[in-house]
């Protein structure tokens, strides 16, 4: 099975993505389907890591949670850019230190954080593990530090570690 | 009656997203510095590509669709090359 | 707009109000592309447009479509998802892009390397010969 398909996942979502772009019809099934198993094959040489999901029962909550993040966060920069709330505005760096070290999580992280706008992902160094952010409304450091580590990280160390 | 209001709704978007480009225009012409314009153009990607999906909405057809994910597609491919040519000076390295 | 007729007003609605709510979005994130000061505060303001800019237009046109019943609706997720997963990308290596150049010409407003380390901990074993001795400074 792993030989002849290495990434079944992967390419049952090229063939899902093959048939809702084009129609379905028997011929379209085998071309998405020839292409599916080509661009899993084309993947596996690459060698990825491989992700190992440890509670993936997880992932529903992150995503929820993550959306109401957004929306949340959509609203604040909303407000800052038509000047509402007066009050002086400072943005700046802050040094994260993480405990997060599995790849695929950190990439996560780094979408998560990156979408959400008023947080921008920055930097990361993979030897002392430190993410620099910038936060478009600074008020305490602390309290981005608590938001990263306990409302993102803490849940992504549970999927992934 | 529907078609009055979505006709109003969809002109109403489309001039904000016409007036969103043209902030975007204006930063990517002023800069000051090259990561400034290369932000502006692709945010103006973006803007283009839902421009178009109004655009689908407007007049009802399904071609539309297809632009709309090529410019997706070319927009994050042109960015990332012109970020990796603002680092490192080459784009292949 | 005459293929617009036969929508019922709920979906007409619906759709108008998506429509506004994300162009609405997108041009708030334009004038903030406009309105702030240095490089590292317009990053946020793209976001907008990214976010729930690009999601309200695409349910929007899924509402509008599948409504009207000429097609299936999974072409616009499509959009959605590569935009969400996308942008971060671009606006990283943006970002990471201007941290370098800025930090090649000194600018004072930038962290230094100094910060990378971990707070509290002991430095890190230095891999280039540079701040061996003392504190470092750059």
């Amino acid at each position: 099975m792993s030989r002849v398909l290495p990434y079944p996942l992967l390419a049952l979502a090229l063939l899902v993505m093959w048939l809702s772009l084009t129609s379905f019809s028997p011929g379209q099934v085998l071309l998405g389907g020839g292409i599916a198993v080509a661009a899993a094959r084309a993947m596996a040489a690459l060698h990825p890591s491989k992700p190992r999901l440890r509670r993936w029962q997880l992932i529903p909550l992150l995503f929820g949670r993550v959306t109401l993040d957004i929306v949340r966060s959509n609203i604040a920069v909303s407000s800052i850019v038509l000047g509402l709330g007066r009050r002086e505005r400072k943005s700046g760096f802050v040094p994260i230190p993480l405990e997060l070290r599995d790849r695929t999580g950190l990439a996560i992280l780094a979408c998560i954080v990156t979408s959400t706008p008023g947080t921008a992902w920055i930097e990361y160094d993979p030897d002392s593990g430190v993410l620099l952010l910038h936060v478009l409304d600074l008020v305490e450091e602390k309290e981005w530090i608590d938001t990263i580590k306990y409302r993102y990280e803490a849940l992504l160390l549970e999927i992934f570690e | 009656m529907t078609a009055a209001i979505l006709l109003w709704s969809v002109s109403i978007a489309q001039a904000m997203l016409v007036i969103a480009m043209g902030c975007n225009a204006y930063r990517l012409i002023r800069g000051p510095r090259a990561q400034d314009r290369v932000l502006c153009l692709d945010a103006m990607y973006v803007i283009a590509m839902l421009l178009i999906l109004t655009m689908g909405i407007r007049t009802g057809s399904a071609i539309y669709f297809e632009a709309a994910l090529i410019i997706a597609v070319l927009g994050f491919a042109s960015s990332v090359a012109l970020a990796k040519f603002l680092m490192r000076g080459e784009v292949i390295e | 707009m005459s293929h617009a007729a036969e929508l019922p007003v709920w979906a007409a609605l619906l759709t108008s109000l998506l429509l506004l709510v994300g162009a609405g979005l997108t041009l708030l994130g334009a004038v903030g592309v406009l309105q702030f000061r240095s490089f590292f505060e317009r990053v946020h303001a793209p976001t907008l447009g990214t976010s729930w800019g690009t999601g309200a237009i695409a349910l929007a046109s899924i509402v509008f479509f599948s409504s009207l019943g000429t097609r299936l609706v999974v072409h616009e997720v499509l959009i959605g998802v590569f935009i969400t997963v996308t942008t971060p990308v671009t606006l990283m290596l943006l970002a990471r892009a201007a941290l370098h150049r800025e930090r090649a010409e000194e600018n004072p407003n930038v962290p230094s390397r100094a910060v990378m380390r971990r707070r509290g901990s002991a430095p890190a074993p230095e891999d280039g010969a540079g701040d061996a001795a003392g504190t470092p400074s750059s």
